[in-house]
């Protein structure tokens, strides 16, 4: 029995590699003297335990084609009007852009227009009906997923600077699927704050408030019940103080409604958006208009940084902006043209603020003062810097775990697993006596191996994890009474000790082997299949089995070896 | 030290003679399930119909029919049920993707204003969008059958294509049985209890193999014996075996269906109902199946 020695020294030798890398993970914290001896590594609580949320965003990019469409369709008839071809109109529906013209225009040229404008834009149909030529176009389809495909790339980026900045502990953020994106977010606690940073838009844009205009005194008779009519001093165009007049209202649905219902008098080339205010004494908020002039100066794509500042003075937190050169230029070139009149910050179609130019502002720096709270000056910061989304996105799926409800699925876990744990080593102890005993043994380094293992690959721990490491605790037994079975009827016929074993070992092997397959089989689809938790099942579910060839098998092999040589025992009951 | 045995060594049940019975009650067992099946029907969770769920704990123990009180004005059709005792509700609902935001806003401000801000605590959120609930249903469907196709390629290699169909039309049995149990206890089909029935078509399998491994044995070893004799004594063989190991893993499952809380009840409960399925089948059904559907001489012709 030579042989025995290395399988024995190997066996001590995975136990207390097994012991050492799982003991992190089973004692909370390793007293800071020894802890250099330890690895960091330790297996992960997923959401389900830690508490966290976990989204699947859609990105909608249909609506990036559309818009493309649209940006096509505007320059192909700004072209067609040099041409002196007149355009009746310019429609985009789904994929499709259709722009009529009067008919017996020449169909050559306006392609050669539209190839001019995208190489791979052709037609695809034409029709004519009443002095209408009715021309649709339409891009190859490699190139609309190419167009979607990046709008869901440059989202994915954007939202992940997003996460990264907003300060989250191991944040994931991935592609899934054509048009969706998944995030988790462990150990959040504010959920709807990472929302509505994760949706907004993110686009910025500088508006030019139209203050000479005394439309919105005319409303001052129409107004419905919780709107008011305020006014204040502003400078008009040549610095004389005149009175402005501004709706406000504690409810944000009732202004809205009005603006809606009054949409078509809004002046040409104006219109009507909403500041939000906070007020820190109250900790309420109240909502106000703005009449703007629609035009857009300027956007946030030229903003190079964003800091989050407080002013010295009162604590009031601000957003402080620098653009690039490009930026630069134009921010330079409006605020020398318009010294004196206000100039509104939107983001995503709010107002956030709007200052008076005060005078031209050169080196690209500004500050945004709007009336939040420090959490939303430092979101307004990450979304400047992270840049805006493609495309508007929904939430298709939402979970989220508190942490109270992780914490009690850990300890209702633990508990399954000991008690289950428990009944099994004492029904083997009772029905197989001493091989039962082994294959407790066998049965309780099973478990310390599953944990080791998920450790060294810092692999996540679910509730259906801790599931499928109580049922692997079932099943691994399964071996041990396939061979001591196996054992009992070598004995049975007459063989000696010695030989049952040896025998019981050989045979029961392919039957050990060809069984476990088939479940591993399952986990591993289960795991190509599965979202997160179930993940964590397949996970620990594998882990097992595979351990418990070793353990199972060759362990208790050479346990009951060593007892029936070395420690000389002359039987081991079964 | 005397030997403790549930199943006498000298067992000898003519499985494959009285296949007929069994096939009886497995059919029996089937056609309850399948009635449960097409008049029930299955019930889908949040997974795979999509909608929103919201668990609720409040601090004092409130009755139900406050939670429902507080919110009848919600505008979405509300299912609300008690969790896990008292002071503890799902509120659930059938929502579109675009509304799932609205959704959780309203019950949060009927909630606070009813039981104010403070008094209760957001255990649990899902919303699923009707988009993913259809991808996921897919991805199921295909778990499943890809688990089934798996099975066969590894039992027709490993053993004879023959095994492997009666291995498969087990495994279908002990599916069709958990299923038809899901259905008449109301359990609602999620993925944890997809992850349940990829677990008992992998263990369902794992008995038979079992069975088919000491056929291939005794083959070997007892040639000119009738094959009928032959599967007769391999089940019979194994039976301690087969029963021992259903019983370990049972004692898990039972484990976890009394320990291990709400949501891994349910799980628990179709991995009982499906292993006991599965051990059922694999010992009655899979091999004798086999054997009648290919005959005597075919059987026997293949060695």
């Amino acid at each position: 029995m030579k042989g025995l020695n290395w399988k024995f020294w190997l066996v001590i030798a995975s136990v207390i590699i097994g012991i050492y890398f799982a003991l992190p993970s089973f004692i909370g914290e390793i007293p800071p003297e020894i802890k250099f001896l330890f690895l960091k590594k330790r297996v992960r609580f997923g959401l389900d335990l830690k508490g966290g949320t976990h989204f699947v965003i859609q990105v909608q990019s249909d609506k990036v084609l559309k818009e493309v469409l649209e940006r096509f369709g505007k320059s192909i008839s700004s072209k067609l009007e040099e041409e002196k071809i007149g355009v009746k109109e310019v429609k985009v529906s789904e994929d499709v852009l259709e722009i009529s013209v009067p008919a017996g225009s020449d169909v050559d040229v306006i392609s050669d227009i539209a190839r001019q404008v995208h190489p791979l834009l052709k037609i695809s149909s034409t029709s004519v009906s009443d002095e209408t030529l009715k021309i649709s176009f339409e891009l190859p389809p490699s190139e609309k997923t190419d167009i979607k495909t990046k709008a869901l790339e440059q989202a994915l980026e954007t939202i992940r600077n997003r996460i990264d900045q907003f300060g989250v502990v191991e944040p994931t953020v991935v592609k899934y699927g054509e048009d969706m994106i998944v995030v988790q977010l462990p150990g959040i606690k504010d959920t709807e704050r990472a929302k509505s940073l994760i949706k907004r838009t993110g686009l910025l844009e500088f508006k030019l408030v139209d203050d000479g205009n005394n439309f919105i005194e005319t409303l001052a008779d129409k107004l419905p019940e919780g709107i008011t009519i305020q006014y204040e001093d502003v400078q008009d165009e040549k610095g004389r103080i005149v009175q402005s007049a501004f709706l406000r209202s504690g409810s944000l649905t009732k202004l809205s409604k009005f603006i809606e219902s009054i949409k078509d008098e809004i002046p040409q080339g104006d219109e009507i958006l909403i500041e939000e205010i906070y007020h820190p004494e109250t900790g309420t908020r109240t909502y106000r208009t703005y009449l703007l002039k629609a035009e857009t100066l300027l956007k946030g794509d030229t903003i190079d940084d964003a800091r989050v500042r407080f002013d010295t003075q009162f604590g009031q937190p601000y957003v402080a902006l620098s653009f690039n050169s490009i930026g630069a230029e134009i921010f330079e070139e409006i605020t020398g043209k318009n010294v004196g009149r206000r100039l509104a910050i939107i983001l995503d179609g709010r107002v956030k603020s709007a200052p008076r130019i005060k005078t031209k502002i050169s080196g690209g720096k500004a500050i945004i003062e709007g009336r939040f709270t420090s959490e939303e000056a430092h979101d307004l910061a990450i979304t400047l810097r992270a840049g805006s989304l493609p495309a508007p996105i929904e939430i298709a799926e939402e979970r989220t775990v508190g942490p109270s409800l992780g914490a009690d699925s850990i300890r209702k876990g633990m508990m399954a697993t000991i008690i289950g744990g428990v009944l099994i080593i004492i029904f083997m102890a009772i029905y197989y006596k001493l091989s039962g005993l082994i294959a407790d043994l066998a049965l309780i380094l099973n478990f310390i191996f599953i944990i080791a293992i998920m450790s060294l690959f810092e692999a996540t721990l679910t509730l259906p994890g801790i599931a499928g490491i109580v049922l692997t605790l079932g099943m691994a037994v399964d071996a041990n009474v396939l061979i001591i079975e196996r054992i009992r009827e070598e004995l049975r016929s007459g063989k000696t000790i010695r030989a049952a074993f040896e025998a019981g070992y050989d045979r029961a092997l392919s039957a050990i082997f060809d069984s476990n397959v088939t479940t591993v089989v399952s986990a591993a689809i289960l795991f190509q299949f599965g979202t997160g938790p179930i993940k964590g099942f397949a996970v620990t579910l594998t882990v097992g089995i595979i351990v418990s060839f070793f353990t199972a098998v060759f362990v208790t092999h050479v346990i009951s070896e060593y007892l029936l040589t070395k420690a000389g025992l002359k039987e081991i009951s079964v | 030290m005397k030997i403790i045995q549930i199943i006498p060594p000298d067992v000898n049940i003519k499985w494959v003679d009285k296949f007929p019975y069994f096939l009886g009650v497995s059919i029996l067992l089937i056609l309850i399930s399948l009635f449960s099946l097409g008049i029930k029907g299955l019930k889908y969770g949040l997974d795979f119909s999509g909608g929103a769920l919201i668990q609720v704990k409040t601090e004092r123990e409130i009755e139900i029919s406050d939670v429902r009180k507080a919110l009848k004005n919600v505008s979405f059709p509300l299912n609300i049920q008690n969790f896990e005792g008292k002071g503890e509700f799902i509120i659930k609902s059938e929502v579109p993707q675009e509304k799932l935001e609205d959704f959780k806003r309203e019950i949060m401000e009927n909630l606070e204003r009813t039981f104010g801000g403070g008094s209760f605590e957001i255990r649990r959120v899902e919303m699923v969008g009707p988009k993913v609930g259809r991808d996921l249903r897919r991805k199921g469907m295909l778990s499943v059958i890809s688990a089934i196709i798996a099975m066969l390629i590894y039992i027709t290699l490993r053993f004879e294509f023959r095994f492997g169909i009666g291995a498969i039309i087990a495994l279908i049995h002990d599916i069709i049985i958990s299923l038809g149990a899901i259905s008449i206890f109301n359990i609602s089909m999620d993925l944890v209890i997809l992850a349940a029935l990829l677990t008992i078509a992998g263990y369902s399998v794992n008995d038979t193999i079992i069975i088919c491994d000491r056929i291939r044995e005794m083959r070997r070893k007892e040639k000119g014996k009738p094959e009928r004799e032959i599967i007769n004594s391999a089940i019979n063989r194994t039976l301690s075996r087969t029963i021992l190991t259903v019983g370990t893993t049972l004692l898990a499952v039972i484990a976890l269906l009394i320990f291990g809380g709400g949501v891994i009840h349910d799980f628990a409960f179709v991995l009982l109902v499906g292993f006991i399925a599965g051990t059922y089948s694999s010992i009655s059904i899979a091999v004798p199946f086999a054997f009648y559907i290919f005959g005597e001489k075919e059987m026997k012709k293949k060695r």
